[in-house]
């Protein structure tokens, strides 16, 4: 039987293995290739999508649970904050080799959406299940608070 | 495959000759004489065929494209095309820069594509393949796309002289136009067909750096957006009809090989095709990732374990303890360092061991390979283009020109994708010939694949005995180096391997700038079944921080403030002292510390770069320390973008401190310990320390290391004023 998810505002219909991690499934199925593969074992936050605006790791989530969730993924995100956010990591040039950024934009947008003036220590906290081995942390950190004061935080 | 092999291989795929190379692509390429219609070519060459420029046939017509570096279009976009991988260092926008500066273009027409495996094209020329490492991607090419610019530009000029009959030297050009006194401009979109037709200019001369609008300068990266909004494609997001993924279950222990595979529990899971053995282990083959895995998981396998490493790091080291006893190969000599020991007033001798370490690259290794029989298509993160294209030709059993690769943006390097064996485009194109099939197939590595796989910075072991006189002076000085060989059974042994020394392994120690009069450094190298490879900064991350330790420990010895000890002894070495000054006085070295802060520095040339560094540390309550702040001071010649050397310091020191603190791969009984990010620690945010980067000022040229193709470890940083409990913990690591 399929599963129904929505992914971006978008009803899918998948015949997928119910137990495929959500990952898979946007990547492999959907080619939502956006959302990255680092470690599925919730260590790096590459694969993060929001659900309900929350942060979410996606290797995490089984097609089966994530039927009937909202999902956003990095080419679904939009509003003020990631436009805010985009404009921010351009600015900055936070990307290096780009590939944990997808993540790492998410979790910028999630901690601005719930704390729109977020302290290092937030940040600290909100970005350290979010792996950068290019080591951008400085910029994303000056990131998040560039998107913050264009915010108006 | 042997050796020769693959020097073969390099012989074939890098004709030295261009002119007889331009012949032979000819009647393989579509050319731009067979779009235009000859005799309106005079001197182009054929237009580069390169993935990503979307319409490049149709456009050549009116487009300029007259090296295979650029190609200006009727829309007024100019195309780079970029001969080097761009792992997160920044090729694309360096190399662009230097074309667009040359060219006088407008950043914002400014647009790159990945340059296809092509040696005769895109060599570099510091190694006479097409590839990139030792940081040169800029300094290599700093003239060739300087002047790829210069040659478009001369051509636009000279056709907007014909065009407008006035003298090409009253002709401007400034940001991607060009213009006239009399009123007269065009962009050079307009111009692009018209100089097509013009003669290629022989030489042209290239701008004074008082001129540079964009060497020296920061400007934004070209890949900023795509990286930050998804739409960057990297070999694991290559999705193509009819695609198959592959996994590969690997030997436990290093130089295993199958023995039996019972694949029935497989071959039962929706969505696997095949299973198929390869040297490397047991390749499932599945129409996604996730049944690929999974097929994976269910394999039975039996190992020979017969011919297998099976040394634990415990053994390793014994072996590297016991051989810091025996002489080992000369490296450099200086004066008599034993007789000068015994006369010593204070003997210090200190041992520091060094882990192997994964580059643990974000985006895992991977490669797609569509393979009919007689020509193969390959696409993947490619570090040294024509060793991947040689490799996969030989398995393949077609000539290299018969291999296309398309290289894409890759994940992170580190050095990791730079790799003389070419292993993961050859186990990709194994599994393609035996599949027999002209379907595409993506074969990933997993996490765990990457952190078990080997290709390691080598574990070492190091000795440094020092003497200092009854003043304080060093004047005796003896290292012992202890390790595998990077570079030894690999085609590049004969660059890097001179009289059994891999450079490699002594890099940094071996041009240590003090002055010291008795010095003596040997090295011993080891044989064990783990794979090595450069890793980031390469020789530097060990010698490094085991030399300015080892200084500190005698600064300390002899009652001396680490600055002027080291001051002291760089009298030769003035840009080693400037970096050194500008890192200090930027940190306010004399400046009183609060309460629980602690302060040390440390001085390094690598790659022909200059770094000094200085650090602030605290204690953690409950033991251990954090590293709160680093103020790096760097001299890599002309930073040809500024702030891309900047993003390359912080991300080095991080990647450096991460490995100096927390990740270490360890083996026992032959096996490696670690398997994921959980169990093989990086550096997370909030140990990230605040850095700031201070350029010395410079007119060389771009260094080995030149701007955004810098990296640094920061493993040398500081220890002079650390604590005890830090201090330990960095030395025994
Ligand atoms: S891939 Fe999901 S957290 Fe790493
Ligand atoms: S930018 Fe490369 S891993 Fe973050």
């Amino acid at each position: 039987m399929p599963t129904i998810i929505t992914v971006n505002g978008e009803r899918r219909s998948l015949d997928a293995d119910p137990e495929t991690p959500l990952l898979w499934v946007l990547r492999d199925e959907l080619e939502l290739t956006g959302t990255k593969f680092g470690c599925g074992i919730a260590q790096c936050g590459a694969c993060t999508v929001h659900v309900k605006g929350e942060p979410q790791r996606s290797c995490q989530i089984t097609l089966k649970d994530a039927a009937g969730l909202e999902i956003t993924t990095i080419e679904g995100l939009s509003g003020k904050v990631a436009e805010a956010v985009r404009k921010a990591w351009a600015s900055l040039d936070v990307v290096q080799c780009g590939y944990c950024q997808s993540g790492q934009v998410m979790a910028a947008v999630a901690l601005l959406q719930a704390k729109p003036k977020p302290t290092d220590a937030d940040i600290d906290t909100a970005f350290d299940g979010n792996i950068c081995r290019c080591n951008t942390y400085t910029r994303i950190r000056a990131g998040v608070h560039a998107g913050s004061k264009m915010l108006g935080g | 495959m042997s050796n020769s092999d693959l020097t073969r291989i390099f012989a074939i795929s890098t004709p030295g000759d261009g002119a007889a190379v331009e012949t032979s692509s000819a009647t393989s390429r579509r050319t731009f004489i067979k779009i235009s219609g000859a005799g309106l070519v005079l001197g182009l060459m054929p237009l580069p065929e390169v993935a990503g420029l979307g319409g490049a046939a149709e456009a050549a017509a009116t487009s300029l494209a007259p090296n295979p570096f650029l190609v200006i279009a009727p829309d007024d976009t100019v195309t780079v095309i970029i001969k080097h991988l761009d792992k997160g260092q920044g090729a694309a926008t360096g190399l662009a820069s230097l074309a667009a500066e040359e060219l006088d273009a407008d950043w914002s027409q400014i647009r790159t594509v990945f340059a296809p495996a092509d040696a005769t094209k895109y060599k570099n020329l510091e190694f006479g393949v097409q590839g990139v490492g030792g940081s040169n991607g800029l300094s290599n090419s700093y003239s060739q796309y300087r002047e790829a610019g210069a040659t478009a530009r001369a051509m636009l000029v000279s056709a907007a002289a014909s065009a407008w009959k006035v003298p090409a030297a009253e002709i401007t050009v400034k940001a991607g136009k060009l213009a006239h006194s009399s009123g007269k401009s065009a962009s050079f979109g307009e111009m692009a067909q018209a100089a097509a037709i013009v003669a290629v200019p022989k030489s042209v001369k290239l701008k004074d750096a008082k001129d540079f609008v964009f060497i020296g300068k920061s400007f934004p990266r070209v890949d900023s957006v795509a990286k930050s909004n998804g739409t960057a494609k990297y070999t694991i997001d290559q999705q193509m009809d009819g695609m198959l993924v592959a996994v590969i279950a690997r030997p436990p222990k290093f130089g295993a090989t199958v023995k039996s595979v019972d694949a029935s529990a497989t071959e039962k899971i929706a969505g696997v095709v095949r299973v198929i053995t390869i040297p490397q282990g047991v390749a499932v083959l599945a129409k996604s990732t996730w049944p690929a895995i999974k097929g994976r998981e269910a394999l039975k396998i039996v190992w020979d374990e017969s011919k297998a490493e099976t040394r634990g790091t415990a053994e390793i080291f014994a072996e590297y303890r016991a051989a810091l006893d025996k002489p080992g190969l000369p490296v450099r000599a200086e004066g008599d360092a034993a007789a000068a020991m015994a006369k010593a007033a204070k003997v210090v001798s200190v041992d520091f061991e060094f882990p192997y370490l994964a580059h643990a690259t974000m985006e895992p290794m991977n490669a797609v390979v569509r393979f009919n029989g007689t020509k193969a298509e390959i696409w993947t993160g490619s570090q040294l283009q024509t060793v991947d294209q040689g490799v996969a030709a030989a398995i393949l059993g077609i000539k290299p020109e018969n291999v296309s690769l398309t290289t894409l943006w890759a994940g992170g390097s580190f050095g990791r994708r730079a790799v003389p064996d070419a292993h993961f485009v050859a186990e990709a194109c194994m599994i393609a010939k035996a599949y027999g099939q002209p379907v595409p197939i993506k074969t990933i590595w997993t996490r765990e694949d990457d952190i078990k796989g080997g290709y390691y910075r080598p574990a070492y072991l190091h000795r440094i005995k020092a003497g200092l006189d009854a003043a304080g002076k060093i004047i005796a000085w003896r290292h012992v180096i202890v390790g595998q060989s990077i570079i030894a059974g690999t085609p590049f042994e004969a660059m890097a391997v001179k009289d059994g020394i891999d450079l490699s392994s002594v890099e940094g120690a071996n041009n240590l700038p003090y002055a010291i009069p008795n010095f003596k450094l040997e090295l011993t190298t080891t044989k064990i079944g783990v794979p090595v490879l450069w890793w980031r900064s390469v020789g530097s991350t060990h010698t490094a921080h085991a030399t300015e330790h080892m200084i500190d420990i005698l600064a300390r010895e002899a009652g001396r403030d680490p600055l002027m000890f080291r001051m002291d002894l760089l009298a030769k070495h003035p840009r080693h002292a400037e970096a050194l000054k500008l890192a200090a006085f930027k940190a306010g070295w004399d400046a009183p510390l609060p309460a629980g802060r602690f302060r040390g520095m440390a001085l390094h040339e690598s790659f022909k770069s200059y770094v000094a560094q200085v650090a602030e540390i605290s204690l953690k309550d409950g033991g251990g320390f954090k590293v709160e702040r680093v103020v790096c001071a760097v001299d890599c010649g002309i930073a040809v973008n500024p702030d891309v050397v900047v993003a390359q310091m912080e991300g080095g020191i991080g990647y450096g401190l991460g490995a100096a603190m927390k990740g270490a791969i360890t083996l026992k009984g032959g096996a490696v310990e670690q398997s994921n990010f959980d169990d093989y620690e990086v550096l997370r945010m909030s140990e990230m320390p605040r850095i700031e980067v201070h350029i010395v000022p410079s007119t060389a040229p771009p260094q080995a290391s030149g701007s955004p193709v810098h990296r640094r470890s920061c493993r040398p940083s500081p220890t002079r004023f650390w604590p005890r409990r830090a201090f330990e913990r960095l030395r025994c690591r």
